[in-house]
């Protein structure tokens, strides 16, 4: 019987530029002026079962990033709840809103920047369960050894700095950090996307383990669709702010439904594919800033049809598990 | 069989770095040769050489490096032991180049007008006006909507997409022969790639532009290069048409680059990886610099592997290569 680990319920993540003092004197003497306001997610409920690795795929600007932070926790939402094991965590007292903060981990793409440079590895990966006792004072060295070698890392890195590193080693020593404070839920953010191909296979293969060995949840966010249809269980597409299809992952990428999923799986070039003609979605991504009515997409779909210009599409259950937010799906068998 | 001069000819480039630690043998004898209207991949991963061979052919290798052997003929002539000053008046013209990080090829202090008008003025006396007109319409062929009012802007007013679209409108300028583009696409969207490997793709057929597209990623030059040269180490292991080397690959390291893509691998199982690392370039095997992850090797691959060319314009540099 599966269980829900993490939910979204109905979550938007509005991001607000106030007027500056130039501008509230414009609106003053009767300049339209407006506050900038972009819905970064928009409306999103979703679910993640235990045990599931999660796919959120998109493009920049789509919001799957911050979407990430707030199921992470690092980031409050505007409107709607996020809960975890059944609670929701913006209502749990201190001690437990710490202990549940503690089950989720963030990984994140930059394997330059998310270490602090001037701190060894010992201090990156030791500080965390030093401080919420993870295990015993006596016991931490042998325990940080024990996941450094777990992740396929020497123990005597610990006495090195973050520079010594290649990217690949730095996303690894990214890992143990994350699991030294023994999470249940890990949010990937673009894990392998700064890096080559054979050292992708072995973080995707590192991660896939873990996950295997730890019954690790998590949620694997990229604009990579070849790599999250290799690990994912179910993927999510989000298109500006809203998530558009989702499904499980070999029905999703069989049977794509939404145009926007199509038009992706259409231009990604695949070794397979020679002399490919690039066909570009038509037009360009809209500003967050200005979405467009309606379907988000409208614009830039092959068959836009009259409700599309204006009444946001919701979620529905097309095929068994498959949800797809369109008013005119493509392809339906 | 080709018959007409190559527009690039490069022999046995080699290009050393002299720091204190030692000598980085950062190119040792890469040879390839690119025809006008042709796109060859240059593939290889982070130490492979691959940039530092573009850096070679551009002139843009600084000390502690420098170009200590081999020829970069260029439409014919040598351009290895060209001054600075006479490299300068290629580049930008003749030949260009497209960075990875487009924010780097971009002046952040100044409007896009001023640096596509500034390009076109470097190589040719024009007027400003026509100067102008030339801008709009690069902006226009890579996709830009709205290029008048793009051209006023900043480069950071742009996102990545566009700023790497923009940079390659700047390549394109002035009409290039040859244009080599050094990971253009890795940080960019499916969408935005597909967008610039449509311009790229248009250019070439168009204009019979030759192009060098270096990248990691071979799923991107299946779809857009006629060859793929490999790179380990600073020498080229592989070289081939795109259903050659994809299809049947000969080198044990090509064979592991292709066995490590998602697509090949059952979804869910774990990808197959290359065992160990690549070597510090600072310390390489003597002999094949693959052999010490290769599951071929023996005591033959501790001399360098020559040349094999089982077909003309197929080659390989193995002592085991997987042949049929």
């Amino acid at each position: 019987m599966p269980t829900t680990l993490v939910e979204l319920k109905h979550v938007t993540k509005r991001f607000v530029k106030e007027l500056d003092l130039a501008a509230k004197m414009a609106k003053r003497i009767g300049v339209s002026v407006r506050r900038e306001i972009v819905h970064a997610v928009d409306q999103v409920d979703l679910q993640i079962q235990k045990g599931e690795i999660f796919g959120l795929v998109g493009e920049s600007g789509c919001g799957k990033s911050t979407l990430g932070r707030i199921v992470a926790g690092l980031l409050q939402p505007s409107e709607g709840s996020v809960w975890f094991d059944g609670r929701e965590i913006s209502g749990l007292k201190r001690r437990e809103a710490k202990e549940t903060a503690l089950k989720t981990q963030m990984i994140f793409q930059d394997p330059f920047s998310s270490l602090n440079p001037r701190m060894r590895v010992r201090e990156i990966i030791g500080e965390a369960p030093r401080v919420h006792r993870i295990v015993e004072r006596a016991e931490l060295d042998n325990y940080l050894d024990g996941l450094l070698l777990r992740c396929g890392l020497d123990p005597i890195y610990k006495e090195r700095y973050p520079h010594q590193f290649s990217g690949g080693q730095r996303q690894r020593i990214a890992i143990v950090r994350a699991l030294a404070v023994k999470p249940e839920f890990l949010v990937c953010d673009e894990v392998v996307s700064a890096l080559d191909v054979s050292i992708q296979a072995q973080i995707l293969n590192l991660f896939m383990d873990l996950r295997r060995d730890l019954g690790l949840t998590s949620m694997f966010i990229s604009h990579n669709l070849e790599v999250v249809e290799h690990v994912s269980d179910k993927v999510a597409i989000m298109y500006l702010g809203r998530i558009v299809e989702q499904a499980e992952t070999e029905e999703l990428f069989d049977l794509p439904l939404h145009p926007y999923t199509q038009a992706l799986l259409k231009e990604i070039p695949s070794l397979e594919k020679r002399q490919m003609d690039f066909m570009p979605i038509q037009g360009e991504v809209p500003s967050p800033l200005e979405p467009p009515s309606g379907c988000h997409f409208h614009p830039r779909c092959p068959k836009p049809g009259d409700p599309c210009r204006i009444e946001r599409p919701v979620l529905r259950e097309l095929r068994p598990n498959h949800f797809v937010a369109c008013h005119n799906p493509h392809g339906m068998r | 069989m080709e018959a007409r001069i190559p527009t690039l000819l490069v022999e046995n480039l080699k290009t050393y770095f002299f720091t204190r630690p030692g000598i980085v043998k950062a190119v040792d004898g890469v040879t390839f040769a690119v025809y006008p209207g042709k796109i060859l991949g240059l593939v290889g991963e982070s130490g492979s050489g691959k940039s530092v061979t573009a850096f070679s052919i551009i002139g843009l290798v600084d000390p502690p490096g420098r170009i200590v052997g081999g020829q970069i003929l260029f439409q014919g002539r040598n351009i290895a032991g060209l001054s600075k000053e006479q490299i300068r008046q290629l580049r930008g013209s003749a030949i260009s180049m497209i960075f990875q990080d487009s924010m780097t090829a971009l002046n952040p202090v100044l409007r896009i007008n001023t640096q596509l008008i500034e390009t076109i003025r470097a190589h040719r006396k024009i007027d400003d006006l026509e100067a102008y007109e030339k801008a709009i319409q690069a902006l226009a062929h890579v996709g830009i909507p709205a290029p008048e009012v793009r051209l006023k802007s900043y480069p950071h007013q742009f996102s990545g997409g566009m700023r790497q679209r923009v940079a390659i409108s700047i390549a394109m300028l002035n009409e290039p022969s040859l244009i080599i583009a050094d990971e253009p696409t890795t940080a960019l969207d499916v969408t935005i790639q597909a967008q610039i490997l449509f311009e790229m793709q248009k250019l070439c057929r168009g204009k019979q532009t030759s192009l060098i597209w270096i990248t990691h990623d071979l799923t991107v030059v299946a779809g857009l290069a006629d060859e793929i040269c490999v790179m380990y180490a600073g020498r080229i292991v592989e070289h081939g048409t795109v259903a050659d080397v994809l299809d049947r690959p000969l080198h044990p390291y090509t064979v592991g680059l292709i066995g490590s893509v998602p697509s090949r691998n059952r979804r869910g199982r774990p990808l197959y990886q290359i065992p160990g690392m690549t070597p510090s370039l600072l310390s390489l095997p003597t002999g094949c610099a693959f052999r010490e992850r290769c599951s071929r090797a023996d005591a033959s691959c501790l001399e360098f592997p020559e040349v094999f060319e089982p077909v003309p314009g197929r080659q390989v540099h193995c002592h085991h290569p997987h042949l049929e």
